[in-house]
């Protein structure tokens, strides 16, 4: 009997040990991915806060671009609040000056470490509005003339 | 007013005017909800949705129209940042055409564009809802969803749209466009939603001292469109395909 117990808890112990084992094993490629890749280091936007909390920007920012332009295209709502210009006015790097333009820049280092292809840049500015010059005096000239005031004859040839 | 004035008292006693002054006030009151709708659609709110008491027109007098000027066709490729290409593969928003009647040898010189169409075929044959007529009468491509397929560029009877053809860079801000999708003028919609009111080419234009092209709303009575368009005969281009068009030409 004393024999039977001592091989039966060797190998009990056997076990414990070839699961602890194969436990380290798979264990280790996901030490070593997190030691290889250094997770992206943001730059800091421009202004207080971001328009929301981190935690909700960085799961839900699609989702808010994706309804605020809709809205924008579709029925002209123009706030500011959840724009893709508001985003890149406020995050667009101090070195380059734009949100994708190298793998550092803040759209990018997240992106680039999540493999997510990102199609906005493709049509929309990745820099800020250039500030504009201050309105010509044609323009205020424009805005103010009485347009076809002077319109006669039913706008027939003369 | 406390007792009741027989009419030829008002007259004698100078009441009439007073009545007169009272009709006045009523008018007023009754027009005013009406002025403060109008109000209200001009400097839209940036948090309100466009709204369909505006149509946003153009009229364009073909008489005051420059032959050889290119100035709106110049305003429109630096506000949208195209290239001012007219190859077969460059975006043109606005063209000028250059017209001439053979028989009495009229000639007319006038800029195409988008005409905006209340009934819109582009709008029609869109396969995925891309291409829609906004509620304010603005017709416009909805990047997101076009997938380049340019049915609407055969509907169109203007030949008013164009296929991005290339990689694009340095867009405006306010007006993202990239390869692979259809676009055409959109009334310069950064600007009328901003309350401005003006295209760039209406602005250059003027600027240009032309004043042949004319923006607004021709919904409201007391806009400059609306009054001219009232007044003088103005017509649609191809308007047997009953479009409704935005855009209408005087002098053609």
């Amino acid at each position: 009997m004393a024999r039977l117990d001592l091989a039966s808890k060797l190998g009990s112990w056997l076990r414990f040990a070839a699961l602890i084992g194969a436990a380290a094993v798979l264990a280790a490629p996901s030490f070593q991915a997190a030691a290889g890749v250094d997770k992206p280091k943001l730059e800091r936007g421009k202004g207080e806060r971001c328009v929301e909390d981190t935690d909700f920007m960085r799961r839900n920012h699609m989702q808010l671009l994706k309804h605020h332009r809709d809205e924008t295209m579709h029925r002209g709502i123009r706030t500011t609040k959840h724009s893709l210009k508001g985003c890149v006015e406020c995050h667009a790097s101090e070195k380059t000056g734009s949100v994708a333009a190298t793998k550092e820049d803040f759209c990018m280092a997240c992106h680039t470490y999540a493999s997510v292809k990102l199609d906005c840049w493709d049509c929309h500015a990745t820099k800020p509005m250039a500030k504009k010059p201050a309105k010509t005096e044609a323009a205020a000239e424009a805005k103010t003339s009485p347009l076809m005031a002077n319109t006669q004859n039913g706008g027939a040839k003369p | 007013m406390s007792q009741p004035v027989r009419p030829e008292d008002k007259i004698e006693n100078g009441e009439r005017r007073a009545f007169l002054a009272a009709g006045a006030a009523v008018a007023g009151t009754a027009i005013a909800p009406g002025v403060l709708l109008y109000g209200m659609a001009q400097a839209k709110p940036a948090d309100q949705p466009v709204s369909a008491k505006v149509r946003w027109g153009m009229l364009i007098d073909t008489t005051k129209c420059a032959t050889g000027c290119t100035e709106c066709v110049t305003a429109c490729n630096t506000e949208n940042s195209l290239s001012g290409k007219t190859g077969p593969q460059d975006s043109q928003w606005i063209r000028k055409v250059e017209l001439k009647n053979l028989q009495t040898g009229a000639r007319h010189s006038l800029p195409m564009l988008c005409q905006h169409c209340e009934h819109p075929p582009c709008v029609d044959v869109c396969p995925t809802g891309a291409s829609f007529r906004r509620a304010d009468g603005i017709v416009l491509v909805d990047r997101h969803i076009c997938i380049g397929c340019r049915y609407c560029m055969m509907a169109c009877p203007y030949k008013a749209r164009s296929l991005v053809h290339e990689n694009l860079t340095d867009q405006n801000p306010e007006v993202p466009r990239g390869k692979g999708c259809v676009e055409s003028c959109t009334f310069c919609v950064q600007k009328v939603d901003r309350g401005e009111n003006t295209t760039a080419c209406v602005e250059a234009c003027n600027a240009a001292g032309h004043k042949a092209m004319l923006f607004g709303d021709l919904n409201d009575p007391e806009s400059e469109i609306a009054k001219t368009v009232k007044t003088y005969a103005s017509t649609e281009v191809r308007a047997d395909l009953n479009l409704n068009t935005g855009v209408r030409y005087q002098g053609i």
